[in-house]
């Protein structure tokens, strides 16, 4: 396949929203373009997990591979979600198709693809619903919308609802709260029964299942990671950390994405936790186990997601600690938010979290018993705990992306500029109808930020960046913070394509820049091990 | 275009049918008494059973779409209507929804300019949205005294709200024809926005047709062909009163303005127009945002196949002990 060259001026210039294709959506068949899809599965990832049909499979070609009564097995599963789930059921009935939905999908505002407008989406399996599950579809057929379940329509639902991720902006903006990631989850659950999942998700799946995270690393492996950030961290403060792995007794557990201890900018942040901890002298281990926050498993299957959420207390238990504390992620904290209780708990073996440092019980987090770190650091630094010097990071012009799933499955708002307003001097919003509650997604989310789909990725993350080019020409902004490890990768190509200049960190990499440690040497660089603003010349 | 005529077809078959029904076959009874009674038990037979299938099947997680501030720290200021986490708060929100369609009010219009993704407000929809509904309801409510004895003082205040503004007999109703107005709109967003008309199906030409023929009838009956409203009205208090009747000298138009109508009432159940009743139950806004706060069961968990740490330390026992990371078993 040739590489992704198209100039972001170039993918702009294709979209128009005022047209529509010549004939009718359900006569539109789907056509797999180009660096829009995934790579499908290997066979030994899903053997590893027990997922069906396993073999190696390319969406690109005619063949799928499918069992030979795959419809029956869609058909069992649809009958099964509704019974088990009401949004799906009642997302099906009451749609009144008035478009309210329609412009607000980054998707859609990125490709004008009529098919990406949330409403359609849903409508493309809304179609096999009515013929199949209501009267009126029984009989009319096509007057009532409804159409019948062939192989085109699976490769259809497999092409969109791999461009769905699962942002839930839709939602926000639907009058009956319509939530097409609702739709989008059981469509995938349903591909996935027919063993049609992506190799960017069922690789780090099987890792996870077997290794404890979505990367693959071993025990010894992520302990020497983190060994590799204490030695530059040593460089930078003249501190040496000395961290605990899977310590019985510790007070707190500390699960966060596996992606921060891998890649750039991600590891910055994840000095940061290292030396804020050792700042306050926390009394907390990580755990090989369970080292990973965030949870591929939710973009295959309830199941699957819940069978890896699992680790999590059971390492807590394991350990004996009192609670939890969790990492910058955004889906990892959607499902830690909505699910994990549900799932796996009760979490009774635990304590309600209480802040060793000041005190505080956090009730909002009662029966879960996690707590989001920008929750524990924001409460610090209301306390007074923090010796912070925001000087450091006057070189930094900073506006912040709001997550998707720390948004809209949680209200984590307010928590994350507390923090950034403290320790950075110079912060900006993106305009209003971008952020917050409406903020667009990374467009890379739900497992889709492979390197094949780098079109479809860059036309998902059109309005984010072109929100962040706003502020940029307005205020300078050179840095976009947010508290997701999969943002701080896949938001880095996105400016580097359509804003060149503008970095991306993780808040409490910010933090760590500010925080004046007990006992550190005169500070030089910034993490990244760039000069201070004012030492440039050292 | 097929996707409009066929809705407008059948709304003018229906027509046909009730005019020639009573005119020509002298079918009264069957327009009149028979059809409405069905309209009436297959509406409230088909509410119910909606109902109950959508009740049947659990809320297995706890799925509020927040938006606005969560209820964290003490000193940060939820958004206690946007991102409810109790009870009260979430019945308020539904209030919001419900009354005054705070989610529709957000509405946004995206636009591409000059290579500039720009978002203006629209509130269009929801003006129209809001207008259209709250005349249904009025409408709806001052049909009430056809079907009471004594027609209470409420329906005599909203009436003379109704027609506030003038003078002159008959008084014109305002929502009667804010109702039409509503219509006409939905209908020519629906043919004049390219988006919308490309989702659009017949089913959602039907009922706006159908609503629209429900006014003009309506609207006929009232000040133009001046049906004989106590003929009427001893026509529906007979039907109330289970002790049917036809009454001599009501026009052939109200029949099909009844015909139409129940029409509706048949439909209503088996169509999108059940998002009335869905509203309520929608898990995204009708949930509060504590499942940090309090355990949500889910009735359906079940056991799954988990990788316990027993398996994983007896598969990388040797690597754990090399790097210094303490095992169970040694
Ligand atoms: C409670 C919250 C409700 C909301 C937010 C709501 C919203 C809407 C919206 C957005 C439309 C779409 C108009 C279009 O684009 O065609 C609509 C249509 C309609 N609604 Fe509601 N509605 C609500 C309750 C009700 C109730 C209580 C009724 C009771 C009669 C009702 C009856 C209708 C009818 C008859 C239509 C028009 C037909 C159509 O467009 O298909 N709605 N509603
Ligand atoms: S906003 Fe809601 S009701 Fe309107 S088209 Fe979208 S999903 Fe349907
Ligand atoms: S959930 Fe997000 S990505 Fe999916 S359809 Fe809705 S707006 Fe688009």
């Amino acid at each position: 396949m040739a590489k992704f060259t198209k100039k972001p001026k170039d993918l702009i210039a294709d979209i128009d929203y005022s047209k529509t294709p010549s004939t009718d959506w359900m006569d539109t068949p789907v056509e797999f373009k180009e660096h829009t899809f995934c790579w499908g599965a290997k066979g030994k990832n899903l053997e590893i997990v027990g997922f069906p049909n396993a073999r190696d499979w390319s969406p690109a070609e005619e063949d799928w591979k499918l069992p030979h009564d795959w419809e029956n097995t869609v058909m069992d599963a649809i009958k099964d979600r509704l019974s088990k789930y009401r949004s799906f059921k009642l997302f099906m009935d009451i749609c009144v198709r008035c478009g309210a939905c329609a412009d607000k999908c980054h998707f859609y505002i990125g490709s004008g693809d009529p098919k990406n407008m949330p409403v359609l989406r849903a409508e493309l399996f809304r179609s096999i619903y009515r013929r199949y599950f209501t009267a009126p579809g029984r009989i009319f057929g096509r007057l009532a919308g409804a159409r019948e379940l062939t192989l085109q329509v699976l490769k259809e639902w497999w092409y969109y609802f791999y461009q769905c991720t699962e942002c839930r902006r839709c939602s926000v903006f639907c009058p009956y709260g319509i939530d097409t990631a609702e739709i989008t989850m059981m469509v995938r659950e349903f591909t996935n029964l027919l063993g049609l999942n992506t190799d960017w998700i069922s690789g780090p799946v099987a890792n996870c299942y077997i290794k404890g995270n979505h990367l693959g690393l071993e025990p010894h492996t992520i302990k020497s990671s983190i060994e590799f950030f204490l030695d530059d961290i040593e460089t930078i403060t003249g501190i040496r950390i000395e961290p605990s792995f899977n310590r019985k007794g510790a007070e707190i557990l500390f699960v966060t994405p596996s992606g921060d201890l891998f890649a750039d900018p991600g590891t910055y942040t994840c000095m940061g936790y290292l030396m804020l901890f050792h700042e306050l002298g926390l009394d907390y281990t990580w755990s090989t186990y369970a080292s990973e926050g965030g949870n591929f498993g939710f973009f295959t299957s309830n199941e699957m997601a819940k069978r890896l959420n699992y680790k999590i207390y059971a390492e807590a238990k394991r350990l004996g600690v009192k609670f939890i504390i969790g990492g910058e992620c955004g889906h990892m904290w959607r499902v830690i938010h909505q699910y994990m209780d549900t799932w796996n708990g009760p979490a009774d073996f635990l304590e309600v979290p209480k802040s060793p440092i000041t005190g505080t019980v956090f009730e909002n987090a009662k029966t879960t018993k996690m707590i989001h770190i920008t929750e524990f650091t924001a409460d610090l630094i209301r306390n007074n705990k923090l010796k912070l010097d925001p000087s450091r990071n006057d070189n930094l012009i900073v506006t912040y992306h709001d997550s998707c799933n720390t948004s809209r499955g949680m209200g984590l708002l307010e928590e994350p500029r507390y923090i950034i307003k403290n320790v950075c001097n110079h912060f900006y919003e993106m305009p209003e109808d971008t952020i917050r509650e409406k903020t667009f997604c990374c467009g890379s989310g739900t497992g889709l930020n492979a390197g094949e789909n780098m079109e479809l990725r860059m036309r998902g993350g059109l309005p984010r960046a072109m929100a962040v080019k706003y502020v940029k020409e307005k205020y300078g902004v050179n840095m976009l913070a947010n508290v997701c490890a999969i943002d701080r990768a896949t938001l880095s190509t996105l400016m580097d394509y359509y804003n060149p200049g503008v970095r991306v960190t993780g808040v409490h990499e910010l933090v760590a820049n500010a925080l004046v440690m007990k006992g550190e040497k005169p500070r030089e660089t910034n993490l990244r091990q760039e000069p201070l603003p004012g030492k440039e010349g050292a | 275009m097929m996707k409009m005529l066929v809705p407008l077809a059948a709304v003018i078959v229906l027509i046909i049918v009730s005019l020639a029904g009573v005119e020509a076959a002298g079918l009264e009874a069957v327009f009149g008494i028979v059809i409405p009674y069905l309209a009436f038990i297959i509406f409230v037979a088909g509410m119910i059973w909606r109902v109950i299938d959508w009740g049947k099947s659990p809320v297995p997680f706890r799925i509020p779409t927040t938006c606005g501030q969560q209820q964290s720290l003490p000193w940060i200021k939820q958004d206690k209507l946007e991102n409810p986490s109790t009870c009260t708060q979430t019945f308020a929100r539904m209030i919001l929804e419900v009354f005054f369609f705070r989610s529709l009010f957000r509405n946004l219009k995206t636009e591409l300019h000059d290579g500039k993704v720009v978002y203006g407000s629209d509130k269009w929809l929801w003006l129209f949205a809001i207008v259209f509904h709250y005349s249904f309801l009025v409408v709806f409510i001052r049909h009430i005294r056809f079907f009471v004895g004594d027609v209470p003082d409420v329906i005599h205040i909203l009436e003379a709200l109704d027609s506030f503004f003038q003078v002159g007999v008959p008084l014109v109703y305002i929502t009667g024809l804010t109702l039409t107005a509503g219509v006409l709109f939905l209908f020519l967003r629906r043919i004049v926005i390219p988006q919308v008309r490309y989702i659009s199906l017949p089913a959602d030409y039907f009922p706006l047709f159908l609503i629209f023929a429900i006014a003009i009838t309506g609207i006929l009956m009232r000040y133009f062909t001046k049906v004989d409203v106590v003929a009427v009205k001893n026509l529906t208090m007979g039907l109330v009163t289970l002790n049917p009747q036809i009454p001599q000298g009501i026009g052939s138009i109200f029949y099909v303005h009844l015909f139409l109508v129940c029409t509706l009432f048949i439909y209503f159940p088996f169509s999108k127009l059940v998002h009335m009743g869905g509203v309520f139950l929608s898990p995204t806004r009708n949930l509060a945002n504590n499942s940090r706060m309090e355990r949500h069961v889910n009735p359906w968990n079940y056991p799954v196949k988990v990788h316990s740490y027993e398996e994983y330390e007896h598969e990388f026992k040797d690597k754990m002990k090399k790097a210094g990371i303490p095992v169970e078993k040694e």
